[in-house]
Protein backbone atom coordinates (compact mmCIF):
# COMPACT_ATOMS: atom_id res chain seq x y z
CA UNK A 1 0.00 0.00 0.00
CA UNK A 2 1.28 3.41 -1.13
CA UNK A 3 0.08 6.73 0.88
CA UNK A 4 0.72 9.95 -0.18
CA UNK A 5 3.40 11.72 1.71
CA UNK A 6 1.35 15.14 2.81
CA UNK A 7 4.13 16.78 5.17
CA UNK A 8 6.70 19.60 3.97
CA UNK A 9 9.85 17.52 2.46
CA UNK A 10 12.71 18.94 0.19
CA UNK A 11 12.88 18.89 -3.14
CA UNK A 12 15.51 15.77 -4.05
CA UNK A 13 18.12 16.85 -5.73
CA UNK A 14 21.93 15.12 -6.76
CA UNK A 15 23.15 17.44 -4.36
CA UNK A 16 21.35 16.45 -1.37
CA UNK A 17 20.16 12.93 -2.55
CA UNK A 18 23.20 11.15 -0.34
CA UNK A 19 21.52 12.59 2.69
CA UNK A 20 18.07 11.98 2.50
CA UNK A 21 18.93 8.56 1.11
CA UNK A 22 21.55 7.38 3.61
CA UNK A 23 19.17 6.46 5.97
CA UNK A 24 18.16 2.74 3.90
CA UNK A 25 21.98 2.17 5.74
CA UNK A 26 20.79 3.30 8.90
CA UNK A 27 23.69 5.70 8.91
CA UNK A 28 23.38 9.74 8.86
CA UNK A 29 25.58 10.68 5.94
CA UNK A 30 27.15 14.69 5.78
CA UNK A 31 29.24 16.05 3.46
CA UNK A 32 33.49 15.85 4.18
CA UNK A 33 35.47 18.60 2.65
CA UNK A 34 38.00 16.57 1.12
CA UNK A 35 40.64 19.83 1.19
CA UNK A 36 40.31 21.01 4.81
CA UNK A 37 38.47 18.14 6.64
CA UNK A 38 35.27 20.63 7.46
CA UNK A 39 32.28 18.40 8.07
CA UNK A 40 28.97 20.45 7.09
CA UNK A 41 24.80 20.44 6.86
CA UNK A 42 22.64 21.15 5.66
CA UNK A 43 24.05 20.05 1.98
CA UNK A 44 26.15 22.78 0.01
CA UNK A 45 27.90 22.66 -3.01
CA UNK A 46 31.00 24.72 -1.45
CA UNK A 47 33.12 23.74 2.10
CA UNK A 48 32.05 26.69 4.00
CA UNK A 49 35.06 26.91 5.75
CA UNK A 50 37.84 26.93 2.26
CA UNK A 51 35.48 27.21 -0.87
CA UNK A 52 36.64 23.98 -2.23
CA UNK A 53 34.15 22.18 -3.95
CA UNK A 54 35.76 18.69 -3.69
CA UNK A 55 33.84 16.61 -0.86
CA UNK A 56 32.70 13.40 -0.22
CA UNK A 57 29.64 11.65 1.70
CA UNK A 58 30.85 10.48 4.68
CA UNK A 59 28.85 8.21 7.22
CA UNK A 60 28.49 9.79 10.58
CA UNK A 61 28.62 8.21 14.32
CA UNK A 62 25.04 9.23 15.15
CA UNK A 63 25.82 10.16 18.39
CA UNK A 64 24.63 13.87 19.38
CA UNK A 65 23.24 15.42 22.48
CA UNK A 66 19.86 17.17 22.93
CA UNK A 67 20.75 20.85 23.05
CA UNK A 68 17.04 22.07 23.04
CA UNK A 69 13.41 21.33 22.22
CA UNK A 70 9.95 22.80 21.33
CA UNK A 71 6.70 21.15 21.76
CA UNK A 72 4.72 22.61 19.41
CA UNK A 73 1.25 23.29 19.80
CA UNK A 74 0.52 25.86 16.96
CA UNK A 75 -1.14 24.06 13.45
CA UNK A 76 1.06 25.59 11.09
CA UNK A 77 1.14 22.90 8.44
CA UNK A 78 -2.26 20.64 8.26
CA UNK A 79 -0.10 17.61 7.50
CA UNK A 80 1.07 18.46 11.32
CA UNK A 81 -3.17 18.39 13.18
CA UNK A 82 -3.03 15.29 14.67
CA UNK A 83 0.28 15.29 15.25
CA UNK A 84 -0.03 18.56 17.64
CA UNK A 85 1.31 19.09 20.44
CA UNK A 86 4.83 17.38 19.35
CA UNK A 87 8.36 17.48 19.81
CA UNK A 88 10.93 19.40 18.22
CA UNK A 89 14.74 18.72 19.06
CA UNK A 90 17.71 21.20 18.13
CA UNK A 91 20.49 18.25 18.65
CA UNK A 92 24.19 18.62 17.75
CA UNK A 93 25.92 16.06 16.20
CA UNK A 94 28.97 14.28 18.51
CA UNK A 95 30.89 15.40 14.79
CA UNK A 96 29.62 18.92 15.11
CA UNK A 97 27.24 20.42 13.61
CA UNK A 98 23.38 21.09 14.68
CA UNK A 99 20.41 19.88 13.02
CA UNK A 100 16.90 20.28 14.03
CA UNK A 101 15.34 16.75 14.55
CA UNK A 102 12.48 15.06 16.95
CA UNK A 103 13.11 12.70 19.98
CA UNK A 104 11.30 9.85 20.00
CA UNK A 105 10.54 6.72 22.56
CA UNK A 106 10.50 9.53 25.45
CA UNK A 107 8.20 10.92 27.07
CA UNK A 108 8.87 14.69 26.66
CA UNK A 109 8.67 15.09 30.15
CA UNK A 110 11.67 12.48 30.47
CA UNK A 111 13.36 15.06 27.78
CA UNK A 112 16.72 16.24 29.84
CA UNK A 113 19.27 19.33 28.29
CA UNK A 114 22.61 17.95 27.09
CA UNK A 115 21.00 14.67 26.79
CA UNK A 116 22.60 12.25 24.92
CA UNK A 117 20.94 10.72 21.90
CA UNK A 118 21.46 8.35 19.16
CA UNK A 119 20.42 8.25 15.75
CA UNK A 120 17.26 6.26 14.22
CA UNK A 121 15.46 6.88 10.73
CA UNK A 122 11.58 7.21 9.89
CA UNK A 123 10.79 6.72 6.09
CA UNK A 124 9.30 9.71 4.42
CA UNK A 125 8.71 10.96 0.57
CA UNK A 126 9.72 8.65 -2.33
CA UNK A 127 12.60 6.67 -1.26
CA UNK A 128 13.59 8.84 1.25
CA UNK A 129 14.21 8.53 5.27
CA UNK A 130 14.39 10.84 7.87
CA UNK A 131 17.12 10.87 10.57
CA UNK A 132 15.26 10.83 14.03
CA UNK A 133 17.26 10.51 17.64
CA UNK A 134 15.75 8.07 20.48
CA UNK A 135 17.59 8.63 24.02
CA UNK A 136 21.40 6.61 23.87
CA UNK A 137 21.00 3.79 26.15
CA UNK B 1 34.80 59.54 19.86
CA UNK B 2 31.07 59.48 18.40
CA UNK B 3 29.70 57.93 15.80
CA UNK B 4 30.39 60.11 13.03
CA UNK B 5 31.18 62.80 15.44
CA UNK B 6 27.41 63.50 16.06
CA UNK B 7 26.91 65.07 12.33
CA UNK B 8 23.85 63.43 11.21
CA UNK B 9 20.73 63.74 13.36
CA UNK B 10 16.90 62.29 13.05
CA UNK B 11 14.71 65.41 12.26
CA UNK B 12 11.06 63.84 11.42
CA UNK B 13 9.32 60.68 12.72
CA UNK B 14 5.64 59.40 11.59
CA UNK B 15 3.58 56.54 12.41
CA UNK B 16 0.06 55.84 11.41
CA UNK B 17 -2.52 54.45 14.07
CA UNK B 18 -1.82 51.03 14.34
CA UNK B 19 -4.96 50.70 17.12
CA UNK B 20 -7.62 52.19 14.09
CA UNK B 21 -6.12 49.83 11.21
CA UNK B 22 -6.23 46.62 13.56
CA UNK B 23 -9.73 47.36 14.07
CA UNK B 24 -10.85 46.36 10.83
CA UNK B 25 -8.78 44.09 8.11
CA UNK B 26 -9.10 45.84 4.84
CA UNK B 27 -8.27 43.96 1.53
CA UNK B 28 -7.73 47.23 -0.53
CA UNK B 29 -4.93 48.33 2.10
CA UNK B 30 -0.87 48.21 0.84
CA UNK B 31 2.05 48.74 2.54
CA UNK B 32 3.01 51.48 0.03
CA UNK B 33 -0.22 53.43 1.17
CA UNK B 34 0.69 52.53 4.71
CA UNK B 35 4.38 54.05 4.36
CA UNK B 36 3.58 56.70 2.27
CA UNK B 37 0.99 57.86 5.18
CA UNK B 38 4.04 57.93 7.50
CA UNK B 39 5.90 59.65 5.86
CA UNK B 40 3.68 62.43 5.27
CA UNK B 41 3.40 62.76 8.90
CA UNK B 42 7.18 62.48 9.13
CA UNK B 43 7.52 65.61 6.64
CA UNK B 44 5.11 67.77 8.73
CA UNK B 45 6.84 66.59 11.65
CA UNK B 46 10.51 67.96 10.42
CA UNK B 47 9.15 71.18 8.38
CA UNK B 48 10.67 69.60 5.32
CA UNK B 49 8.83 69.20 1.77
CA UNK B 50 9.36 66.15 -0.17
CA UNK B 51 11.50 68.37 -2.53
CA UNK B 52 14.04 68.05 0.47
CA UNK B 53 14.34 64.58 0.27
CA UNK B 54 17.54 63.27 -2.38
CA UNK B 55 17.72 59.77 -0.61
CA UNK B 56 14.79 56.72 -0.57
CA UNK B 57 15.83 53.89 1.87
CA UNK B 58 12.40 51.79 1.97
CA UNK B 59 11.86 48.19 4.08
CA UNK B 60 8.68 45.75 3.48
CA UNK B 61 7.00 47.66 0.30
CA UNK B 62 7.57 45.62 -2.69
CA UNK B 63 9.08 47.90 -5.21
CA UNK B 64 11.60 51.28 -4.26
CA UNK B 65 10.81 51.87 -7.88
CA UNK B 66 6.98 51.90 -7.18
CA UNK B 67 7.54 53.78 -3.77
CA UNK B 68 9.63 56.58 -5.83
CA UNK B 69 6.89 56.98 -8.55
CA UNK B 70 3.79 57.66 -5.84
CA UNK B 71 5.40 59.88 -4.01
CA UNK B 72 7.06 61.90 -7.12
CA UNK B 73 10.79 61.12 -5.99
CA UNK B 74 12.30 60.00 -9.27
CA UNK B 75 16.03 61.29 -8.97
CA UNK B 76 16.88 60.43 -5.46
CA UNK B 77 20.62 60.35 -5.17
CA UNK B 78 20.67 57.31 -3.20
CA UNK B 79 18.06 54.83 -3.05
CA UNK B 80 17.42 50.99 -1.98
CA UNK B 81 14.53 48.65 -1.48
CA UNK B 82 15.57 46.53 1.77
CA UNK B 83 13.98 43.17 2.78
CA UNK B 84 10.69 43.25 5.13
CA UNK B 85 12.47 41.80 8.34
CA UNK B 86 12.74 43.62 11.50
CA UNK B 87 16.64 43.33 11.81
CA UNK B 88 16.29 45.85 8.93
CA UNK B 89 15.10 48.43 11.07
CA UNK B 90 18.29 49.55 12.39
CA UNK B 91 20.29 48.80 9.68
CA UNK B 92 18.11 51.04 7.61
CA UNK B 93 19.02 54.17 10.00
CA UNK B 94 22.24 53.08 10.07
CA UNK B 95 22.69 53.13 6.21
CA UNK B 96 21.12 56.49 5.96
CA UNK B 97 23.43 58.12 8.56
CA UNK B 98 26.30 56.55 6.76
CA UNK B 99 25.60 57.65 3.25
CA UNK B 100 24.65 61.05 4.44
CA UNK B 101 28.04 61.28 6.47
CA UNK B 102 30.24 60.27 2.87
CA UNK B 103 28.26 62.78 1.09
CA UNK B 104 26.06 60.30 -1.15
CA UNK B 105 22.70 62.25 -0.05
CA UNK B 106 22.09 65.21 2.05
CA UNK B 107 18.41 64.14 3.43
CA UNK B 108 17.03 60.56 3.32
CA UNK B 109 13.86 59.57 4.35
CA UNK B 110 13.71 55.89 5.78
CA UNK B 111 10.05 54.26 4.85
CA UNK B 112 8.32 51.04 5.87
CA UNK B 113 4.94 50.02 4.75
CA UNK B 114 3.06 46.70 6.32
CA UNK B 115 -0.19 45.31 5.52
CA UNK B 116 0.61 42.04 7.14
CA UNK B 117 -2.87 41.59 9.19
CA UNK B 118 -4.88 42.65 6.02
CA UNK B 119 -2.71 40.61 3.73
CA UNK B 120 -3.30 37.68 6.45
CA UNK B 121 0.34 36.73 6.72
CA UNK B 122 1.48 34.44 8.67
CA UNK B 123 5.45 33.72 9.87
CA UNK B 124 5.50 30.24 9.61
CA UNK B 125 4.51 27.49 7.46
CA UNK B 126 5.36 26.78 3.81
CA UNK B 127 4.53 27.77 0.52
CA UNK B 128 6.04 28.72 -2.97
CA UNK B 129 9.68 30.56 -2.56
CA UNK B 130 10.27 28.69 0.86
CA UNK B 131 14.05 28.52 0.37
CA UNK B 132 14.74 24.60 0.07
CA UNK B 133 17.43 24.86 3.13
CA UNK B 134 14.48 25.66 5.08
CA UNK B 135 12.71 22.32 4.74
CA UNK B 136 15.41 20.75 6.46
CA UNK B 137 13.51 21.84 9.60
CA UNK B 138 10.02 22.16 7.71
CA UNK B 139 9.84 18.23 7.46
CA UNK B 140 9.98 17.75 11.51
CA UNK B 141 7.23 20.62 11.87
CA UNK B 142 9.85 22.97 12.86
CA UNK B 143 9.14 26.37 11.79
CA UNK B 144 8.12 30.40 12.90
CA UNK B 145 10.78 32.50 13.78
CA UNK B 146 8.96 32.16 17.87
CA UNK B 147 10.22 28.51 17.89
CA UNK B 148 13.77 28.59 17.30
CA UNK B 149 13.83 31.60 20.31
CA UNK B 150 11.37 29.14 22.49
CA UNK B 151 14.53 26.43 21.74
CA UNK B 152 16.76 29.08 23.00
CA UNK B 153 14.40 30.35 25.94
CA UNK B 154 14.39 26.25 27.23
CA UNK B 155 17.76 25.66 27.67
CA UNK B 156 18.21 28.98 28.86
CA UNK B 157 15.93 28.39 31.46
CA UNK B 158 17.26 25.16 32.39
CA UNK B 159 20.71 26.35 32.43
CA UNK B 160 19.78 29.51 34.73
CA UNK B 161 16.92 27.92 36.84
CA UNK B 162 14.21 30.32 35.50
CA UNK B 163 10.27 29.17 36.92
CA UNK B 164 7.43 29.25 34.65
CA UNK B 165 6.25 32.70 34.44
CA UNK B 166 10.10 34.40 34.54
CA UNK B 167 8.53 35.95 30.77
CA UNK B 168 5.74 37.39 32.54
CA UNK B 169 6.87 40.50 33.56
CA UNK B 170 7.60 41.63 30.07
CA UNK B 171 4.47 41.09 28.89
CA UNK B 172 2.69 42.57 31.35
CA UNK B 173 5.03 45.76 31.47
CA UNK B 174 4.30 45.77 27.56
CA UNK B 175 0.53 46.12 28.32
CA UNK B 176 0.59 48.83 30.98
CA UNK B 177 3.00 51.39 28.71
CA UNK B 178 0.67 50.38 25.30
CA UNK B 179 -2.15 51.90 27.93
CA UNK B 180 -0.52 55.09 27.67
CA UNK B 181 -0.20 54.69 24.07
CA UNK B 182 -3.11 56.21 22.29
CA UNK B 183 -1.80 54.18 18.51
CA UNK B 184 -1.41 50.61 20.57
CA UNK B 185 -3.21 48.15 19.67
CA UNK B 186 -3.52 46.16 22.73
CA UNK B 187 -4.58 48.12 25.47
CA UNK B 188 -6.34 45.49 27.66
CA UNK B 189 -4.10 44.44 31.06
CA UNK B 190 -3.01 41.37 31.79
CA UNK B 191 -2.12 39.78 35.26
CA UNK B 192 0.65 36.77 35.23
CA UNK B 193 -2.13 34.48 35.84
CA UNK B 194 -3.58 35.20 32.57
CA UNK B 195 -0.55 35.23 31.25
CA UNK B 196 -0.11 31.75 32.20
CA UNK B 197 -3.00 30.59 31.53
CA UNK B 198 -2.57 31.57 27.96
CA UNK B 199 -2.17 28.68 25.37
CA UNK B 200 0.98 27.59 24.29
CA UNK B 201 2.17 28.57 20.87
CA UNK B 202 5.38 26.80 21.16
CA UNK B 203 6.04 25.76 24.91
CA UNK B 204 8.20 26.75 26.71
CA UNK B 205 6.37 30.16 25.07
CA UNK B 206 2.95 30.83 25.26
CA UNK B 207 0.56 33.71 23.41
CA UNK B 208 2.06 36.45 25.37
CA UNK B 209 5.24 36.31 24.10
CA UNK B 210 4.89 36.57 20.96
CA UNK B 211 4.17 39.80 18.80
CA UNK B 212 1.35 40.21 17.01
CA UNK B 213 0.81 40.73 13.40
CA UNK B 214 -0.93 44.07 12.39
CA UNK B 215 -1.15 46.61 10.14
CA UNK B 216 0.92 49.92 9.83
CA UNK B 217 3.18 52.79 8.46
CA UNK B 218 6.48 54.23 10.18
CA UNK B 219 9.41 56.57 8.15
CA UNK B 220 11.84 58.05 9.94
CA UNK B 221 13.96 61.46 8.13
CA UNK B 222 17.74 61.47 8.55
CA UNK B 223 20.09 64.74 7.57
CA UNK B 224 22.59 66.35 8.84
CA UNK B 225 23.13 68.14 11.87
CA UNK B 226 23.74 71.15 10.31
CA UNK B 227 20.37 71.07 7.96
CA UNK B 228 18.56 70.04 11.42
CA UNK B 229 19.34 73.33 12.53
CA UNK B 230 16.17 75.28 10.78
CA UNK B 231 13.94 72.74 11.01
CA UNK B 232 10.94 72.59 13.31
CA UNK B 233 11.74 70.65 16.09
CA UNK B 234 14.64 69.39 18.03
CA UNK B 235 17.10 67.46 16.62
CA UNK B 236 18.12 63.97 17.95
CA UNK B 237 21.52 62.98 17.20
CA UNK B 238 22.76 59.39 16.32
CA UNK B 239 25.58 58.89 18.91
CA UNK B 240 26.52 55.71 18.44
CA UNK B 241 25.49 52.90 15.87
CA UNK B 242 27.29 49.83 15.27
CA UNK B 243 25.84 46.10 13.97
CA UNK B 244 27.06 42.69 13.35
CA UNK B 245 25.75 39.43 12.21
CA UNK B 246 25.05 36.13 13.45
CA UNK B 247 24.77 34.34 10.21
CA UNK B 248 23.66 30.59 10.66
CA UNK B 249 21.32 28.29 9.15
CA UNK B 250 19.48 28.69 12.41
CA UNK B 251 17.48 31.18 14.20
CA UNK B 252 18.30 29.47 16.85
CA UNK B 253 22.09 30.69 18.25
CA UNK B 254 23.84 28.42 20.40
CA UNK B 255 25.39 31.36 22.28
CA UNK B 256 21.75 33.00 22.33
CA UNK B 257 23.45 35.93 20.02
CA UNK B 258 25.99 36.86 22.41
CA UNK B 259 29.02 37.04 20.85
CA UNK B 260 27.45 39.53 17.74
CA UNK B 261 25.83 41.52 21.17
CA UNK B 262 28.82 41.90 23.11
CA UNK B 263 30.38 43.28 19.95
CA UNK B 264 28.06 45.72 18.90
CA UNK B 265 27.52 46.88 22.68
CA UNK B 266 31.36 47.53 22.98
CA UNK B 267 30.95 49.52 20.17
CA UNK B 268 28.10 51.70 20.84
CA UNK B 269 29.13 52.34 24.37
CA UNK B 270 32.77 53.21 23.00
CA UNK B 271 31.44 55.55 20.45
CA UNK B 272 29.10 57.05 22.49
CA UNK B 273 31.45 57.48 25.94
CA UNK B 274 28.41 56.24 27.76
CA UNK B 275 27.22 52.78 29.71
CA UNK B 276 24.10 51.24 30.30
CA UNK B 277 23.00 52.65 33.43
CA UNK B 278 23.21 55.79 31.75
CA UNK B 279 20.65 55.24 29.80
CA UNK B 280 17.14 57.25 30.32
CA UNK B 281 14.91 54.65 28.02
CA UNK B 282 16.00 51.83 26.18
CA UNK B 283 14.28 49.98 23.48
CA UNK B 284 14.40 46.77 22.80
CA UNK B 285 13.53 44.60 19.30
CA UNK B 286 10.95 41.94 21.08
CA UNK B 287 9.81 39.77 18.70
CA UNK B 288 9.22 37.80 21.37
CA UNK B 289 9.93 37.96 24.91
CA UNK B 290 12.68 35.83 25.42
CA UNK B 291 15.04 38.36 23.00
CA UNK B 292 14.79 40.75 25.88
CA UNK B 293 16.26 38.86 28.47
CA UNK B 294 19.15 37.99 25.91
CA UNK B 295 19.80 41.86 25.24
CA UNK B 296 19.78 42.95 28.60
CA UNK B 297 22.52 40.66 29.15
CA UNK B 298 24.64 40.58 26.38
CA UNK B 299 24.52 44.25 26.91
CA UNK B 300 25.24 44.80 30.34
CA UNK B 301 22.16 45.80 31.74
CA UNK B 302 21.90 42.64 33.39
CA UNK B 303 24.65 39.76 34.18
CA UNK B 304 24.54 36.50 32.30
CA UNK B 305 21.55 34.11 33.44
CA UNK B 306 20.30 36.75 35.70
CA UNK B 307 17.75 38.62 33.61
CA UNK B 308 15.46 37.44 34.06
CA UNK B 309 15.68 38.39 37.79
CA UNK B 310 16.47 41.91 36.83
CA UNK B 311 13.26 42.89 34.91
CA UNK B 312 11.08 42.26 38.03
CA UNK B 313 9.22 44.44 40.69
CA UNK B 314 8.98 46.97 38.32
CA UNK B 315 12.26 47.83 37.27
CA UNK B 316 11.61 48.13 33.97
CA UNK B 317 8.21 49.85 33.72
CA UNK B 318 7.80 53.29 32.94
CA UNK B 319 8.75 54.76 36.43
CA UNK B 320 11.60 52.13 37.25
CA UNK B 321 15.10 52.37 37.18
CA UNK B 322 15.20 51.46 33.47
CA UNK B 323 12.05 51.88 31.50
CA UNK B 324 11.99 49.27 28.71
CA UNK B 325 10.14 49.55 25.70
CA UNK B 326 7.53 52.51 26.84
CA UNK B 327 5.30 52.52 24.27
CA UNK B 328 4.11 48.68 24.73
CA UNK B 329 6.59 47.48 22.03
CA UNK B 330 6.03 44.67 19.82
CA UNK B 331 3.46 42.54 21.84
CA UNK B 332 1.17 45.55 22.77
CA UNK B 333 1.75 48.60 20.92
CA UNK B 334 2.24 46.63 17.36
CA UNK B 335 4.42 45.02 15.22
CA UNK B 336 6.02 47.49 13.44
CA UNK B 337 9.48 45.46 13.32
CA UNK B 338 11.52 47.63 15.27
CA UNK B 339 10.96 50.80 13.27
CA UNK B 340 8.27 52.04 15.57
CA UNK B 341 10.56 51.50 18.47
CA UNK B 342 13.33 53.68 17.18
CA UNK B 343 10.37 56.61 16.63
CA UNK B 344 9.15 56.11 20.51
CA UNK B 345 12.59 56.78 21.26
CA UNK B 346 12.59 59.92 19.27
CA UNK B 347 9.47 60.85 20.94
CA UNK B 348 11.00 60.06 23.90
CA UNK B 349 13.99 62.56 23.21
CA UNK B 350 11.73 65.18 22.50
CA UNK B 351 9.46 64.93 25.37
CA UNK B 352 6.49 64.12 23.11
CA UNK B 353 5.35 61.12 24.91
CA UNK B 354 2.57 62.33 26.14
CA UNK B 355 0.84 60.19 29.62
CA UNK B 356 3.77 57.86 29.10
CA UNK B 357 6.85 60.08 29.22
CA UNK B 358 9.99 59.26 30.94
CA UNK B 359 10.78 62.66 32.47
CA UNK B 360 14.21 64.08 31.34
CA UNK B 361 15.03 61.71 28.80
CA UNK B 362 18.17 63.00 27.13
CA UNK B 363 19.45 59.72 25.93
CA UNK B 364 17.49 56.53 24.61
CA UNK B 365 19.17 53.24 23.24
CA UNK B 366 17.57 50.56 20.82
CA UNK B 367 18.67 47.53 20.67
CA UNK B 368 17.78 44.57 17.88
CA UNK B 369 19.02 40.91 18.31
CA UNK B 370 18.54 39.35 15.68
CA UNK B 371 20.44 37.90 12.91
CA UNK B 372 21.91 41.10 12.20
CA UNK B 373 22.30 42.66 15.56
CA UNK B 374 22.22 47.24 15.49
CA UNK B 375 22.08 49.31 18.29
CA UNK B 376 22.06 52.91 18.32
CA UNK B 377 22.31 55.58 21.02
CA UNK B 378 20.29 58.54 20.59
CA UNK B 379 21.02 61.97 21.81
CA UNK B 380 18.73 64.85 22.55
CA UNK B 381 20.07 68.02 20.70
Amino acid sequence: MTTEYTKPFPPITDLNRPYFEAGAEGVIKLQSCNSCGNIWFPAAEHCPRCLEQDYEWKPMSGRATLWSWVVMHQVYFKSFKDDVPYVVAFVQLEEGPFMMSTVTGVDREALKRDMPLRATFVPAKEGSWLPVFEPAA
Amino acid sequence: MAFLNEDIAIVGVGTTDFAAQYKERDPSRTSYSLGIDALKQALDDSGLELSDIDGLLCSRMPSYERIGDLVNLRHVRVVNGYEGSGRMAGVVIQHAAALIAAGLATTVACIYGNNGRSAAMTYGGAGAGTPDHLYYDLAYGMTSPGAYVGMMYQRYASIYGAPDGALAPLAISNRKNAALNPIAVMKEQITEEEYLAARYIADPLRLYDYCMINDGGAAIIVTTKERAKNLKKRPVLISASASSGDLTNFYTKPDFFDEASRFVADKVYAQSGLTPDQMDCVQIYDNFTPIMLFSLESFGFAPRGEGWQWIRDGRIELNGEMPINTSGGHTAEGYMQGWALQIEAVRQLRGEAGARQVSDCEIAQYICVSPIVTSHILRRG
